[in-house]
Order: structure tokens, then sequence, then C-alpha cells
């Protein structure tokens, strides 16, 4: 089980508190499918992404990032039982839509750069620390389920 | 993935807008390596002090980023160029090389807190694909 300091809880409810969805979720998928392109790969029913003037203004990948965003609420809501309370979206990111799991690891990164130009310094070394460990978890709960 | 002419012009018109924070930007990222991933610290069991703002890592952050200045110069050659460097991680420090990717993820952090605007995704591919070069030509001597 994950142990998570009282610190640590408060710096992740504090990043969720200030969080802008609309805003975060459309950068953070913009950047991984900009950043790393073989991500595309799972979006080819999007239209246009030739480029990444495209990408940025493509309607569906905002979208997108907005839902894929709000999937991490399970997590803030559920410190305690991450491993579990992800158990089905593991199950529909490996059977239905054969996501590989190392683009997790990929978008956490793209995610962690976005939240990181939207707090500007107050992303601290320590908060940096808080929040990595939280989405290292989510990204682990979210492969389980793969056989 | 080997950078072309775009990744070039990029890296380097992005390395001329940040360069003259390169002391802080290095001190940051290092900091920042330590406080999230702590296995790095056993690279620098021999200093005193390692919190963010100690004199070591300061010192240190303005070596490391001395060399990526270094490597943006050498951008067309990076193998050739940063020979000494790699002779230097292999036979002396022996940092294991995955520590690199570490540092380079603390690199892009520290860049897009300091540079929100221009810290672009464009920019970033191009940084990405710079300092995994960069990481690439240092681990050349390693065996």
């Amino acid at each position: 089980m994950v142990v998570w300091t009282d610190q640590e809880r408060a710096f992740i409810q504090d990043i969720f508190s200030k969080l802008n969805y609309e805003d975060a979720g459309p950068k953070a998928l913009q950047r991984v499918l900009i950043v790393y392109p073989w991500t595309q790969r799972y979006f080819g029913g999007f239209g246009n992404l030739y480029s990444a003037e495209a990408i940025k203004s493509n309607p569906m990948v905002a979208a997108h990032g907005i839902v894929v965003l709000h999937g991490l609420d399970k997590a803030m809501k559920n410190m305690d039982d991450i491993k579990n309370a992800y158990a089905d979206l593991s199950v529909l990111h490996s059977e239905k839509l054969h996501v590989d799991p190392d683009n997790f690891r990929l978008l956490a990164d793209c995610l962690t750069i976005v939240i990181a130009a939207t707090m500007g310094s107050s992303f601290t070394a320590s908060v940096q620390a808080a929040w990595q460990k939280f989405i290292a978890v989510v990204v682990s709960a979210l492969s389980r389920q793969y056989h | 993935m080997s950078l072309t002419a775009k990744d070039k012009a990029a890296v380097t018109a992005l390395w001329a807008k940040v360069s003259g924070k390169a002391d802080e930007i290095g001190h940051d990222a290092l900091s920042r390596m330590l406080a999230v991933y702590p296995q790095t610290k056993t690279y620098f069991s021999h200093w005193k002090d390692l919190s963010p703002g100690s004199a070591p890592v300061r010192k240190h952050g303005k070596t490391v980023m001395g060399g990526v200045g270094e490597a943006v110069s050498k951008i067309d050659d990076l193998t050739s160029g940063l020979l000494n460097l790699s002779e230097l991680h292999a036979f002396q420090l022996r940092v294991d090389p995955a520590n690199f990717k570490i540092l380079s993820h603390n690199i892009l952090v520290v860049l897009a807190i300091l540079f929100p605007i221009d810290f672009t995704p464009e920019a970033h591919v191009a940084m990405d694909k710079f300092l995994s070069a960069l990481s690439l030509a240092l681990a050349e001597k390693y065996r």
C-alpha cells in the first residue's frame, strides 16, 4: 500500500484545487501528440493531426484532453487505494483501447510540464516530488491489469 | 530520431532566450533531480550539503549547464564535440546513463516554469530530442 505523508496529501489536493481542466487537459494531450508523435496512432479518428498547429486547433483533441484529465479525479479521491480504483480503467485500456502502457508515462511527463508551466515557482521541488509520486502510482495502477 | 535542421534551429533559438539564466536553470534542475529522484543522491555522497540553494548544488548546476551550452555550440556533431565529456563520464564519474534521462526531464520542467510562453510544444520536442542526443553522445565512451 502506498504511504502518503500529510504534506504529500496537502500538495496533491492543492494542485487539483488550482487545476483548470479545460486548459490543462487539452494542453497536455496536445503536447504528448506533438512531442511523441507515435502516440497519434491511437487517434486515427480525430481528423487532422498533421502539424503542431493542426493538433493545437483540433477540437476533438481538446475535448478528449479534458476527459483524460478528469480521469485523474478518481485517484485524487481514492489516494489510499488507487490500485483498485483504476482496475476497470486498466482493463479498458488493455482490452478495448489496446494502448501500450508506456504511453501513460509519456502523458504523465507532459502533464507534469503543463502543470509546472501553469503553477510557476509554486511548483517547488517538494511539490514536484509529491506530484510525480502520485502520477507514478496512477500509471502503475493503469498498467496493472495488462496481461 | 536524429536532429533535423528544424530541430537545431529551434534549440538554438530557445537557447538564445534562456542561456542568460543558465546558472539558475542548472541549480533548479539539479535540486529537483535530488528531491524527486532520491537515488541520484548516491553520486554526491562527498557533498556536505545536498539541499537546494547550497553551494555545491549551485556550483554543480552551473557546471552542468556549461556542458549543455557547449553541446548547443557543437550541435552539428555532438558525438565528436563531446568526446572529452564522454570520457569523463565513462571512466571517472561512471554515472549510470539512465540518470541522463532523469536530469533531462528536470531541465525541461525548469524551462516550463521559467519560460512558460517560449517553451511551446514545438520547442519542447526539439529540446527533448536534443537532450536525448546529448545523453547519447555522453554515453558514447561507456563501453
